[in-house]
């Protein structure tokens, strides 16, 4: 049961607490984390007895610094150092100097992580690691390579971290532009670890979609005119506005057509159109803008069938030429067979897979298996859901598609009749 | 923390250089040196003659063993140094770009190590 309340306070509590020790310890990530892990154990030995403190973020924060201290105690002979910090903990909360005014640990952390002299797979590891408290496992299946792989980029990057001198600031105005792209990159796999959690029992963590959409709300105050900034939070509002209405009582995902629409949050839509038109007006497009485009083209629709396809397949083409992906490239041939038919769509979907990038990625198979079903060609769609769930990582992705591959069994083998509803 | 400034470049396309080239590229360094010192970072600081002139040296078996030329052949080649004192990897890495040489070749900026 302790263990149960502690990993949970580690889940909620554990990115800001993290942050904190590695701002006031000089940017040392490894000392942070092994003293904030000491906390966790002092916490399970002593809270049997003693009980479970009024603020426990404010007792593992307290517990962490003094641990972060003895090692570094018994790490330099030289008491100097520790001294030195420990004088500085006993004063006033240090004002934090160059940081364009809003001193935020997490915000200081992702630029850290996102800095342009670690290379990219390893800002992103490092990032889901500090501020999500993802574990390398967990980072290594997100990104589909081998778990060593993952915590020989996280060593490095601490170390380089560490030993190059990377400071831990949010940059100046001026640099913040060219830095904002990779933080943008961030803030989004967190939102999509939350959102779309890769593993665990359930589909959705909202503790990582809320510190996403937190993050992005800082980022648009520090850089107002930055479309792209307004954009992500847009996309991340409107998409968060449907959480309730995506997951069904038994855990299994509701994909879009089915959700009951009026479970969608109105106050986060309306801000998400909001920050969207806000960042239209700056007249410079970015890739989140019009994914913010999408997914509120999404929200305007009262139902499924009233869905403005062809300005939807639209944006993804504009989206596939400022982004082209192979999963951009997916979701495009998904749109536009709503508006021109299944079989355009299985033709453009057959070309992504000769790409060979989405190999072993389930939605690859999952869409196809939708328009085959659509199709009414239910034996094809039965292999490719299979296939499709073979490769699901999340069990409420997995529900869904084992519900689609049971209705497709059920229905008679390449009738033209369509089983889902709204279509 | 004290950083390395290791400036590479094409040593071929020097030979390309007019006179009037030369003068003006030796005037930006002149000037680029200037404002490390005025901003008191700087710490030491040289051009390099050419890779032609350098002798690579290796102990084996007790025996010195001296070759003509670098360690290793590339493309660009090591042609100067500076040594600076900044407070941090973005400081050294603005002034790197700062560097004539940034424009043409490439500066790799690498931290001392302080124990050594």
């Amino acid at each position: 049961m302790l263990g149960r309340i502690v990993d949970e306070l580690a889940r909620r509590e554990g990115p800001r607490i993290l942050a904190g020790l590695i701002g006031r310890f000089g940017g040392n990530f490894d000392l942070a984390e092994d003293a904030l892990q000491d906390a966790y154990e002092r916490a399970l030995a002593a809270w049997p007895s003693t009980g479970i403190p009024e603020r426990p973020g404010a007792w593992l924060t307290t517990v962490a610094q003094r641990s972060a201290l003895d090692r570094l105690r018994r790490l330099n002979r030289n008491a100097h150092d520790s001294d030195a910090i420990l004088e500085q903990l006993a004063a006033e909360e240090p004002e934090p100097v160059d940081d364009g005014g809003l001193p935020d640990e997490r915000l200081r952390l992702l630029f850290t992580c996102c800095h342009p002299a670690i290379a990219a797979p390893a800002q992103m590891a490092l990032a889901l690691r500090t501020l999500c408290g993802l574990s390398t496992r967990e980072i290594a299946r997100a990104f589909l390579e081998p778990e060593a792989t993952t915590a020989q980029r996280l060593v490095r990057a601490k170390k380089k971290i560490a030993e190059a001198g990377i400071p831990y600031i949010v940059p100046s105005r001026e640099e913040l532009p060219d830095r904002l792209s990779a933080v943008l990159t961030a803030i989004y796999l967190v939102f999509n670890e939350g959102y779309s959690a890769s593993e665990g029992e359930s589909l959705v963590r909202p503790d990582l979609s809320g510190e996403a959409i937190r993050l992005a709300r800082l980022l648009v105050s520090l850089l107002p005119d930055e479309p792209e900034a307004l954009g992500i939070l847009a996309l991340m509002l409107l998409h968060d506005a449907r959480r309730d209405a995506r997951v069904e009582a038994d855990g299994a995902l509701v994909p879009l057509e089915e959700q009951d629409r009026s479970r969608w949050d109105g106050v986060k839509i309306a801000e998400g159109l909001g920050a969207l038109d806000r960042a239209i007006a700056m007249r410079r497009r970015g890739p989140y803008q019009l994914q913010a485009a999408i997914a509120a083209l999404h929200s305007k629709a009262a139902t499924p069938a009233s869905t403005d396809w062809p300005q939807i397949a639209a944006l993804y083409g504009a989206l596939h030429v400022m982004l082209p992906t192979a999963i951009v490239e997916l979701n495009a041939a998904a749109a536009a067979a709503m508006v021109s038919g299944p079989e355009e769509g299985l033709a453009w979907i057959a070309r992504v897979e000769a790409g060979g990038e989405l190999a072993e990625y389930h939605l690859l198979p999952a869409a196809r298996a939708d328009l085959l079903r659509r199709a009414g060609r239910s034996r094809e769609a039965e292999t490719h859901y299979r296939r499709a769930i073979e490769l699901a990582r999340n069990p409420a992705e997995r529900l869904y598609l084992e519900r689609r591959l049971r209705e497709v069994n059920g229905s008679p083998r390449n009738s033209a009749v369509d089983p889902a509803p709204h279509r | 923390m004290e950083y390395m400034i290791l400036i590479y470049g094409d040593e071929r396309a020097f030979g390309n250089v007019t006179e009037a080239q030369l003068k003006a590229m030796y005037q930006e360094y002149g000037t680029y040196t200037q404002d490390l010192i005025k901003s008191g970072v700087m710490r030491a600081g040289s051009e390099l003659k050419p890779v032609a002139t350098a002798t690579t040296v290796r102990m084996r078996g007790g025996k010195v063993l001296s070759t003509d030329g670098p360690f290793a052949e590339t493309k660009e080649q090591l042609g100067g140094y500076y040594l600076i004192d900044v407070p941090n990897l973005d400081e050294a890495v603005k002034w790197a770009a700062k560097c004539p040489g940034a424009k043409t070749g490439s500066i790799e900026v690498r931290p001392l190590n302080p124990h050594s």
